[in-house]
């Protein structure tokens, strides 16, 4: 018996291990990185960090890792805690670590690194996990509004785009992409009966506001997205006038006990006037268990795909979109949770991304749609909801693979029964990846990656009339 | 004094436990032989011998990216499924042998092919056949293509091809080729011509 208590909490004890994460906002991409535990000490991996951020290369030999990051070039040594950055030493918290030819550096150190590589201020809030480069940092500020019923306005210096959780009692704004800061109180308390205070917390790469309130709360959103307005929805009433489950004298109601998340641009009531940013979803094929193509003995094709894809973000955004990851670690989705990403978001473009060790250059895939499927009314069958976007599809991997051809990649252009393209109800193309001159080197090589999403951003770019986005 | 019969009835037993021992031993061996990996990769039935005739396989060729029609002599038995299975058979033999143009597990085989219905063909892979493929879109889809588009070709009518991976749904080839949807054959070799 006692072992059967031990073994059950212990599986509850790994099962609520919560996976570590790091925020780096910077004004030219903001990201997360898995954050992983060495020797008591937390580490993020080199190349993740940096790529995002500016033009890197890099060679390893599992010992030794040199660097290029824009003009400034660096050296580490796998179990040293010294090592160079443009001629100067530099001293880490922890020794740096090399596995599987990826270089990590210890969490502690990356205020100092970030200053000596992007020259510019930088901010880590270390116990939250959460890097600022440069001044960029969101400052909220709060207004209730003591009508009937009662409107708590909080504006943004800089347009947001939280999740949005109610639970009983309060609900919950989660910034997990933007650098919003503490409003200078972590709480602040309203002269209200209904919205009676909002609490500010910030762990493990987010930003929380927590509002307390007794009524249902509804959020729209307006001024370009730096204004969200919540407002206390009316009771739903039984047929004598009573709130329903309240009797006189009782506490007021809490709200829904089911907790629910919607995405701040699923609001009802979204009074949205300015146009948004079209909306690019990324998806790095594979990861977690499923490794994808082997494309060495140590190298999986889901670790690829993912660095590419950063890369590629950070090439859509420069170019006015707004770009979704569909994974930013090494976790795994099922095929349909891709292509709900896509078509829950309603994306512009929905990219796949992989990588493969055979042939040259890259390849671009749209979908071959199966027999079966066709409208049933207002309903499409999911194995073919790709048929009336697929004509776009095709004129978006025509671009793709003519700018991939003027960058000098050796191209193909082709139909694939690939998932989860017939899925995705928008504009989807999935590109592969494959070696250069420099063998399958070239699918680590930053440089490489580098030409490649940038041919492919200015692919997308170049057809984004026919996406529905303004020029 | 033992008795002379009672010694000669321990002889014929002692020898009938030596005579046991040798034919377990010989039995043991021969069950090995059955169970090892060399006697999996032998074919389950012989090739069908007779009058050969000439068909089109379709080859995928890694290298190009693209299938290559090519004319082969090859005995194909007279009823139309059998027929069927023996056309894929030779050109997996094509991708097992070295220097092939678009490798594949040399112990890939067609279970079987069922022609369920006029214009529908399933074809049944053993799971070595998508266990051991290649991952990737590209070899994935050559091998898709080539299967589907060499029996369409060389069997009149098949318009509708399914892929099973030993008799079961299985949802990509080597995690890219959907091989849950039904391959419209014309489709396919609108798409292959395109390429």
């Amino acid at each position: 018996m006692a072992a059967l208590i031990a073994t059950v909490m212990f599986f509850s004890a790994a099962h609520s291990v919560e996976e570590k994460y790091l925020s780096v906002y910077s004004p030219v991409a903001t990201y997360t990185l898995p954050v992983l535990e060495r020797s008591g000490h937390e580490y993020v991996g080199l190349l993740e960090l940096l790529e995002p951020l500016g033009r890197v290369s890099s060679e390893s030999n599992g010992h030794l890792l040199k660097l290029s990051y824009n003009a400034i070039d660096a050296e580490f040594v796998a179990g040293k805690t010294r090592g160079r950055i443009h001629g100067r030493d530099f001293e880490f918290s922890s020794p740096f670590i090399i596995e599987n030819s990826r270089g990590f550096v210890p969490v502690g150190s990356l205020s100092a690194l970030l200053s000596r590589f992007v020259g510019a201020q930088v901010n880590f809030r270390e116990s939250a996990r959460r890097l600022f480069i440069g001044d960029i940092g969101i400052q909220p500020s709060f207004h209730l509004d003591a009508g009937d019923p009662p409107k708590l306005v909080i504006s943004f210096s800089a347009p947001v785009n939280p999740t949005i959780a109610t639970a009983p009692g309060e609900l919950r704004m989660l910034f997990k992409r933007d650098p919003v800061v503490s409003p200078g109180s972590q709480s602040i308390s309203f002269d209200d009966k209904i919205i009676t205070r909002a609490t500010y917390s910030e762990n493990n790469g987010v930003a929380e506001f927590a509002i307390a309130t007794s009524q249902p709360l509804m959020a729209s959103f307006s001024g370009d997205r730096k204004t969200i307005t919540l407002s206390a929805t009316q009771q739903p009433t039984t047929s004598n006038g009573t709130p329903s489950g309240v009797s006189n004298g009782s506490p007021p109601p809490n709200p829904p006990a089911a907790a629910a998340s919607v995405t701040a641009a699923a609001v009802p009531g979204n009074p949205v006037s300015a146009p948004r940013r079209p909306l690019a979803v990324v998806d790095p094929a594979h990861g977690g268990d499923e490794r994808g193509a082997a494309l060495s003995d140590s190298l999986a094709e889901k670790d690829v795909t993912l660095g590419f894809a950063r890369l590629l973000r950070h090439e859509l955004e420069t170019r006015g979109f707004a770009v979704a990851l569909t994974r930013d670690s090494d976790t795994g989705l099922t095929l349909d949770q891709r292509a709900a990403a896509a078509n829950g978001d309603h994306a512009a473009i929905y990219i796949s991304l992989h990588a493969d060790s055979l042939g040259t250059g890259a390849r671009v895939y749209t979908s071959l749609l199966p027999v079966e499927g066709g409208a049933k009314g207002e309903f499409r069958a999911w194995n073919s909801a790709q048929a009336p976007a697929l004509e776009i599809s095709r004129a978006v991997s025509a671009a793709i693979g003519g700018e991939l051809q003027k960058n000098a990649f050796p191209v193909r252009t082709a139909s694939a029964s690939l998932r989860p393209l017939n899925n995705v109800f928008v504009p989807a193309v999935a590109v592969e990846l494959a070696p250069g001159p420099g063998g399958v080197a070239d699918l680590t090589s930053a440089n490489y990656q580098q030409r490649a999403a940038a041919a492919i951003a200015d692919g997308v770019v170049s057809v984004r009339d026919r996406l529905g986005v303004q020029p | 004094m033992i008795p002379r019969s009672l010694l000669i009835g321990v002889a014929i037993l002692l020898l009938l436990v030596v005579a046991m021992g040798v034919y377990l031993r010989q039995m043991r061996r021969r069950a090995g032989e059955l169970d090892s990996p060399a006697a999996a990769l032998l074919p389950v039935a012989p090739p069908p011998s007779g009058p050969t005739e000439t068909v089109t396989l379709y080859v995928a060729d890694d290298a190009a990216g693209t299938l290559r029609a090519r004319a082969a002599q090859i005995p194909l038995p007279g009823g139309r499924q059998q027929r069927a299975e023996e056309l894929l058979r030779a050109l997996l033999r094509i991708y097992q042998q070295p220097g092939s143009p678009h490798p594949l597990p040399p112990a890939s085989d067609i279970r079987s092919i069922f022609l369920v219905d006029p214009g529908a063909a399933v074809i049944d892979l053993n799971a070595p056949f998508a266990d051991q493929h290649r991952s990737g879109i590209l070899s994935e889809q050559l091998t898709v293509n080539s299967l589907v588009e060499t029996l369409a070709v060389n069997v009149p009518g098949i318009q509708r091809v399914n892929i099973l991976v030993e008799g079961k749904t299985r949802e990509t080839l080597a995690g890219h080729a959907d091989l849950t949807q039904t391959f419209d054959v014309p489709t396919l070799e609108q798409a292959a011509n395109q390429q």
